[in-house]
Parts: C-alpha cells; structure tokens; sequence
C-alpha cells in the first residue's frame, strides 16, 4: 500500500514538471492587460513607500507655521498637491502615506491571513466538535457588516492605527478560515494524504507539509483581493476618527481633516483620496488577475 | 418549500444568539465601569455602587447575559445615556432615515447597473463596453466617504444643484409621521416638500450606490453575456425578432438569478457604507446615531445600535436566501 502510494506521488510529480501549473498560471496572468496594470500601480506604490524619504520633497510634519502664505497654497510647481492648513506639503504627506496605508493593508492581511488558515485547518482536518463551534463562529463574524464589528473592535481597544490594524484583521479572520476549512476539506480526501497517513505520518506534518502548500493559491487570490478592502476599511477607520492620530499622513485621516476646507481648499481632499482609489484600484486588478490564474474555479 | 424556510429560520437562531454574546462581550470589556460613567467623575462611591446594584453590575457574567437577552426578547433595548430616553423609541426614526437612504440607492444602483451591465453585453467590445466596465472598476475601489467629499464639493458647493447635507430643509421642517420622508411628505400632500426631500437624497444616495451599482453592471454583463450565446437566443434572432425584445425579454429572464444574489448580497452591505455616507452628509440614520453614540461613550445605544444593523444585515440576507427559491425553481434545497 505505502509502496503504491509513492509510486503515485512520484508519477505526479513527474507530471507536475511537465505541465507545470505555476507557469502556465504566469503566462495567463501576463496575458491579462489589466492585471498587468494592476501589478504596475501596486509596484509603483510600494516603490514610493520604500523611497520615501527620497521622494518626498519635505518631512512628514514640517510645517511653516510662521510663514502665513504658505498655508492651504493650490497646487503650484513648488507645492505639486498644494499645501495644509498647517503649510504642510500636501504631496510628501500623501507619499508618506503609502508607507502607512501599505503597512496596514499589508499587517491587518497578513495577520487575518495566519489566523484565519490555523483555525481553518484545525476545523477541517478535526472535523466534528472543534469544526461545529469554529464553523459557527466563522458564520457569527460573517454575520456582521465588517465596518461596524471593526468600529465596535476599536471602542474595546481604544483609536490608534495599530488597534485599527488588528481590528480589520479579527474582521477577514473569517474568509479566510472558511477558504481554508473548505481546501481541507478536499485535499482531506485525496489519496495522498491517506497514503502518508498510511505510512504513519504525523497530523502535524501531514498539515504542514501536505494540506498547507496545497491550499495556497486560494489564499494569495483572496489575499490580494483583502489587502484593497483593508486598506479601504483602514482609511475609512482613521476618516471617522478610529485610527490614525494627528499627526500621522494617514490618507483617510488627511480626507477627514480635508472636510472644513472643502469650499476654499479642494486640493487637500482630492489628492489623498485619490491615492487610496489608485492603490485600492491597483490590488482588484491585480487580484482579479491572480484568480484567473491561480485559482479559474473561484470565478463569480 | 415551508419546511426549507422553517429549517433555515431554525438555523438563524444561534448565529442570531451567538451576535448577541459577542456584542455583549464586546461592550463588557470596554474599559471603565459604566456606572461611573453614567454618574460622572464627581459621583460619590455610595451612589456609583447603588447604580451598580440597580443595572446588575454586581452580579456575575451569564446573570448579566442572561437578563440583558431577556431585555432583548420583550423589546427592551435599554436607556441612552446621553439623553435618558429608552432607546427602543429613540431609534426608529433613525433606522427609517437609513432605510430611506438605502432604498433609494439601491434603486439608483439597480436601474443604472442593470441597465449599463446589459447594454454593455449587447455591444460587447464597442466603446460603451469598454468605459462603463473602466467606470465599473473604478466604482468598486473608490472609497465611499471620498466620493461623498467629491460630490459635495462639485454638485453643491460648485454648482450649488443639491444640498450640502441633511434630510430637510431647516426653515421648512417636515412633519414626520412614518418618519419615511418621501412618504410622509406625500400623504400630507406637500409636493414642494416632497422635492426637497428628493434634492436631499440625491448626493447620499449616489454616493452610497456607487459599489452596488459597479458589482451589479459587471454581475448582469457577466451573465448576459453568458446567456446570449445559448441556442434559443440566435434562433430567437433567426426569427427575426428584434435585437431589444431579444435582449431585454429573452436573455435578461435567464440571466437574473446571479444578478438578483449579488443585490440581495449589496442590500445587506449598504447598512455597513450608510454609516461613512451619513457621517459625511449629516444623514440623521442608524450609522450617525451609532457613531455619534461612540463619541459619548453612550455604551448601551452602541451596543443596540450595532445589534439592531446586524440583526437586519442577517434578516435581509435570510429574506434574499429565500426570496431565490421562489425565483428559481430549479433550486433544490437539502
């Protein structure tokens, strides 16, 4: 039987060379226009969170505070975005940004990303009991709209960026919990794995080594697709007051402090939020394209 | 049929259980004693432990739970801080202001999506296809509260064509009956009234539709597109049928089931954007109340206000779920 079942496992592999499906996934993805796209607008934020500091033309908080004409200036060549109501660089603050509104999307999907498959796994390779009350609390989670469990989140642990990230992250524990329970589920099944139980190996191996690897795709799909809501959801956190403190460049945050000069200072409001709807823009297209890739079966 | 809703309505029951748990706990392990707060910093000990004793402060957890659900079942959703009013009656008028907001972009989101999800199926690949898909795309990843900003912005500070914000107008104050203002204005036969409720709905309403309107145009283009290659749609045009009957008749009846889940879908996810949609218009609803509670730490009407949203947010997904089997019958459920 073990004889048999690495015979099987050889000859996938062997078959796994020739088709190879993480090419075949490159090419499809490199043939989508807008996932391309997609993956340029990302790499071209993450490129101005890295470089920061070198881009932008002035620190995250200078302000020319003594010097009034400096103060809510339209967009001009010295001022690209214009400035603040502080004479703050409006265009270094939104650079700044991208480095907060991507360690946020980043952390909050990361973080969901880890709990959510080690509580996915335990319920679908368990089953029973420990799947029944991880399943039903997966569904009580789900059953909230996500901006108000992640509003009443943050009144437990009070407003900060940081509570705002782990917020958002308690609130996409459950998609990716239910991916991951599902792709257990499946791969549970296959022959492979009761080949490698058959040869005595341990569950916790057979987890790691088996079961994780294969539910991977899926998870980079729905990864990318819940960094561009964290984001959103981030921004709009800090927007109500929630999470970024002044004087953070957060982009939901400047949007919020933008409302009071909507009439004589547009600019302060306008750049910020485009920089969001660019990178929001940028992770759909892109995850969009990794689904199509990795994963067609996810479609609708 | 009746055995299927039965069974689902059963299932509700511990999620519905379960909201209420973590809602409960959510707002016990906020930081502070909520007698002191309702007392002020001022309050003597005396009187913040008789107000303990009198809200069940001092007995253990699952007495406190349970009297809190026993609360639940007989209407009780306790007493606002702020303003010392029960908040069963407090609420209404707000939850009718969303609904009101809701419905109505909804409304816009399923006539404009629709509309341009098939037109752009029918000329798959021209220059409508292309710009309404591109507005599509940006529609799903432009934050709600900066549109909201955009609109203001243009539409009323720019142009001055609608209000900045609000439901009324503050001179001309309507008399609210089912706190349903299109409706209101109407039964009391105010039509001038009746268009500046209008005018006030506009700008919230585009901005909330936005998401819903972008998911549902892809949605119906997507399943359009499906349906129109089948066989029955070219002989339904070998007849000689004309292009609109073929469209709008034939393939629009097929292609609807996955158009009406995503609605069902965005009705239940337009309770989470009403609440950034009323910050930014000052829109008196259920997302303003809350977040205005959240600011005076007015513990019991965040707690009731967050499970009132999410025990409709449930209830409209249960209604959707079933409102399906009824649509198609195709649907066997087990």
């Amino acid at each position: 039987m073990a004889e048999t079942a690495t015979k099987d496992m050889n000859v996938q592999v062997v078959e796994d060379k020739v088709t190879s499906p993480w090419k075949e996934a490159l090419r499809t993805f490199l043939r989508s226009k807008s996932a391309v796209a997609g993956t340029v607008i990302v790499l071209f934020f993450i490129l101005v969170a890295l470089f920061a500091p070198i881009i932008a033309p002035e620190g995250i908080n200078e302000q020319k505070l003594g010097d009034p004409s400096t103060h809510l200036v339209p967009p001009s060549s010295e001022f690209w975005f214009g400035t603040d109501e502080f004479g703050r660089d409006i265009f270094s603050r939104v650079v700044w940004g991208a480095q907060i509104s991507l360690t946020v999307g980043f952390g909050a999907v990361v973080l969901s990303a880890v709990l959510g498959s080690f509580l996915g796994i335990i319920a679908g390779y368990y089953g029973r009991w420990v799947d029944t009350i991880i399943s039903r609390f997966f569904d009580i989670l789900l059953a909230f709209p996500s901006i108000l469990l992640a509003i009443a989140i943050v009144s437990i642990l009070g407003s900060s960026l940081q509570n705002a990230l782990i917020a958002i992250a308690i609130v996409n524990v459950p998609n990716f919990g239910r991916l991951i329970r599902s792709k257990v589920l499946s791969v549970k099944e296959e022959e492979y794995i009761t080949a490698a139980k058959a040869i005595g190996m341990k569950d916790s191996r057979i987890l790691l080594r088996h079961i994780l690897p294969n539910s991977f795709a899926p998870v980079i799909v729905q990864g990318t697709l819940a960094i561009a809501t964290a984001i959103i959801e981030a921004a709009a956190l800090s927007f109500l007051g929630l999470g970024a403190e002044p004087p953070q460049p957060e982009w939901g945050k400047m949007l919020a402090d933008a409302r009071i000069y909507l009439m004589n200072a547009p600019w302060t409001m306008i750049f910020p939020g485009l920089a969001i709807m660019l990178t929001v823009l940028g992770f759909n297209l892109m995850g969009d394209g990794l689904r199509d890739a990795l994963d067609p079966k996810m479609k609708n | 049929m009746l055995h299927y809703i039965g069974r689902r309505f059963l299932q509700l029951i511990p999620v519905l259980l379960g909201m209420t748990f973590i809602v409960f706990l959510i707002i016990r392990a906020i930081p502070g004693d909520p007698a002191q707060m309702i007392l002020g910093q001022q309050a003597t000990k005396e009187s913040v432990e008789a107000l303990r004793e009198n809200l069940g402060l001092n007995n253990p957890w699952y007495i406190q739970y349970f009297d809190y659900l026993k609360g639940l079942l007989t209407g009780d959703l306790g007493v606002s801080i702020r303003t010392n009013q029960p908040i069963s009656t407090e609420i209404w008028p707000y939850l009718a202001a969303t609904f009101e907001l809701a419905f109505f972009a909804m409304f816009i989101a399923v006539v404009i999506g629709m509309n341009a999800g098939i037109i752009s199926a029918w000329f798959q690949n021209t220059w409508f296809d292309y710009l309404a898909m591109v507005i599509a795309l940006i529609g799903v990843s432009v934050p709600v509260f900066w549109l909201g900003l955009l609109e203001q912005w243009l539409f009323s500070i720019n142009l001055g064509w609608f209000p900045t914000s609000g439901r009324e107008e503050v001179r001309d104050p309507i008399m609210a009956i089912t706190h349903f203002y299109l409706i209101d204005t109407l039964i009391q036969g105010r039509y001038d009234q009746f268009g500046t409720v209008v005018k006030h709905l506009i700008l919230p309403g585009m901005a909330l539709a936005t998401i819903p309107m972008a998911i549902i145009a892809r949605m119906t283009r997507s399943s359009m597109l499906e349906v129109m290659r089948s066989d029955y749609i070219r002989t339904a045009r070998a007849k000689g049928q004309k292009m609109f009957i073929v469209v709008y008749k034939h393939a629009l009846k097929n292609a609807i089931i996955p158009i009406l889940t995503v609605i069902g879908l965005q009705t239940g996810l337009l309770l989470g954007g009403a609440i950034l949609t009323e910050t930014i218009f000052s829109w008196p609803g259920i997302g303003r109340y809350i977040y205005e509670a959240i600011g005076f730490r007015d513990y019991p009407v965040i707690q009731s206000g967050i499970l009132v949203v999410a025990f409709l947010f449930v209830i409209i997904n249960f209604i959707v779920d079933i409102l399906y089997s009824f649509i198609d019958k195709r649907i066997k459920y087990n």
